[in-house]
């Protein structure tokens, strides 16, 4: 009953952030908030891999193209033609494209899932750098098949995607990403992860199925990544290759590095600096890469184990805070 | 006589030209402990090794319960009830001491991957059997106090104890012990000794037990293998060991009689 409480009033405060934010900022400003969003589903989805389990893959931008270009092809043969049946038979247009959306979301998320199956069989036998070489090798073998596909565009890239990402599915991919991830981190499932992190041998030795959690990791990892990229071509409506390159991948593993191997919070906070940070420094003009560049490795040299370490967020922890600073306060 | 817990029936491994392990004959039966001992490069680990999964046997078979479990992965004999600690140990350093012994529990573990995303009741009451059970063999060898903190922060005796207190979390049948008292002082070795008497007879878990410390081994094992160049040399109770002429030339020599001769 509390559960089913909490989830509505999620929708609703979603369904809420949808209705007011785009009204209250300009494009310019609402465009930053849906790719923070992107790169927060990305980077905590990377961290499932990077983080909880170890396996160090580099080929995140691969599966977001796959799920992007799948999401994409889905909408423009498929889902237009549901949403007009629907809008046809008087379900209100939002709602048609909703679930048009979410289907090609779900789909795409499940072609990368799919990959992901395939690229953490490799992590079976890697480990380490070879095994990021491999991951690299998949994301680029990824871009330079779309490159050569006429039916999605090839190099030229593919147009007239309908522009049916909002606020509401991001937040919603959000919140299911971090939500599974934080919840996974506290079950029996994310201590099986962490212990192949920490310890291969001594995982197995003790009955943990190393095989099955690390292909689970890609899997899990890359369904998200899927979802995220078809989010982004439901946005931008027009999907390039370029915008897949490995320097794609490379700043997710920044955004999960940058927060701290493991830590969802870290993960979170991360991309959202690393969105912003950019933007920030457009007023600085030519230096801009040189300062965001500069600020990163002044970050990894004062912090090296990330904003947050592994540790994480918790309500309990601002509680036992804030009552001890109670108790403390009036001494003073 | 009924089958032995596990057998090892003319088990060996060869690493390209180098025999680790040969033609080894092995029986423990429920309920004992047993010793294995052997000079440095012995192939003691190794045996342990092969029997944990680690490595599949070029000759030779491993039975539980007289089903054959070589040539299983190492997570599937863990489950079967081998369980092991590490010469070197093997925490998981990130990890609290709770963690790393929850870690055990869960290849017991019910709930699937879905209950725990959506923190199902069932997977709740799962998680809380799986918290109370680590609080015992936390409490068990006397960790409650550390349960907290990072692997990697307690000190040498209290990894040690970790690394049993881990293995027990996973409900053994057959508990191998890789050089439990490496390191310990005099003092410690002798709680240790008391510790695994207490598994062996409370939790009724058979042990096999490696070990270089011949007073620990001769003091606690009523039977004990001895290995040298993976060839078991001889077996039998402390006394005949102690007597073997062959084990005293590969092994203990002037070791054994210098201890012996401290004790009187």
């Amino acid at each position: 009953m509390k559960r089913l409480l909490i989830t509505a009033a999620t929708l609703a405060a979603l369904v809420v952030v949808q209705m007011t934010i785009p009204r209250l900022v300009n494009p310019y400003v609402f465009q930053i908030i849906v790719l923070c969003g992107i790169n927060v589903i990305l980077a905590v989805s990377l961290n499932l891999i990077n983080g909880f389990t170890g396996q160090f893959s580099i080929g995140h931008a691969g599966f977001m193209a796959l799920g992007g270009y799948a999401s994409a092809m889905f909408s423009l043969h498929v889902g237009k033609g549901w949403v007009a049946a629907l809008t046809g038979a008087g379900v209100p247009g939002v709602v048609a494209q909703g679930a048009a959306l979410l289907v090609a979301l779900v789909l795409g998320g499940l072609l990368a899932a799919v990959a992901g199956y395939f690229v953490g069989l490799p992590s079976l036998r890697l480990r380490g750098d070879y095994l990021a070489i491999v991951t690299l090798g998949f994301g680029e073998i990824i871009r330079v098949l779309i490159i050569n596909v006429d039916a999605v565009g090839a190099a030229q890239g593919l147009p007239g995607i309908p522009q049916w990402t909002n606020l509401f599915w991001i937040g919603l991919f959000v919140v299911a990403v971090i939500l599974l991830s934080r919840n996974l981190a506290h079950s029996t499932h994310g201590r099986a992860l962490f212990a192949i992190r920490d310890d291969e041998v001594a995982a197995e030795a003790l009955g943990v199925n190393t095989t099955a959690y690390k292909v689970l990791a890609f899997v899990i990892g890359a369904f998200f990544a899927g979802v995220a990229g078809g989010l982004s071509a439901h946005f931008v409506s027009y999907l390039n290759p370029s915008s897949f390159t490995f320097l794609r991948s490379i700043e997710i593993v920044a955004m999960v590095v940058l927060g701290g191997l493991g830590s969802v919070t870290g993960a979170t906070l991360a991309a959202i600096v690393l969105t912003v940070l950019p933007e920030a420094l457009r007023s600085a003009l030519a230096y801009r890469m040189v300062i965001y560049a500069l600020m990163l490795i002044v970050l990894m040299i004062t912090r090296p184990q990330g904003l947050l370490g592994n540790r994480e967020f918790s309500w309990k922890a601002v509680r036992d805070r804030l009552s001890r600073r109670r108790a403390t306060g009036p001494a003073t | 006589m009924s089958e032995p817990l596990l057998r090892l029936d003319k088990v060996g491994i060869q690493f390209g030209g180098l025999k680790a392990v040969s033609d080894l004959d092995l029986e423990i039966r429920e309920g004992e402990l047993v010793g294995l001992i052997g000079p440095n490069g012995a192939g003691k680990t190794t045996v342990f090794n092969l029997i944990t999964g680690v490595y599949a046997p070029t000759s030779g078979r491993i039975l539980l319960d007289g089903k054959p479990i070589h040539g299983l992965k190492p997570h599937k004999i863990a489950k079967l009830g081998i369980l092991r600690t590490f010469q070197n140990i093997r925490l998981f350093p990130s990890m609290t001491s709770r963690g790393n012994v929850c870690v055990a529990e869960h290849m017991h573990a019910q709930a699937g991957l879905a209950p725990a995303v959506a923190v199902t009741r069932a997977f709740e009451e799962d998680e809380r059997a799986i918290q109370k059970q680590a609080e015992e063999a936390l409490a068990f060898l006397g960790l409650t106090s550390v349960a907290e903190l990072r692997a990697n922060e307690l000190p040498y005796g209290q990894q040690r104890r970790l690394e049993m207190a881990r293995a027990l979390a996973g409900k053994p049948r057959l508990l191998l012990l890789d050089e439990p008292a490496a390191g310990l002082n005099p003092n410690e070795t002798e709680q240790l000794m008391h510790l695994i008497e207490e598994i062996r007879t409370r939790f009724k878990i058979t042990i096999l037990l490696i070990e270089h410390d011949m007073r620990v081994v001769m003091g606690a094992c009523r039977r004990i293998a001895v290995l040298d160049y993976g060839v078991k040399i001889a077996e039998g109770t402390p006394d005949q060991i102690r007597r073997e002429p062959k084990v005293v030339e590969a092994y203990l020599g002037e070791e054994v009689e210098a201890d012996l001769g401290k004790g009187h």
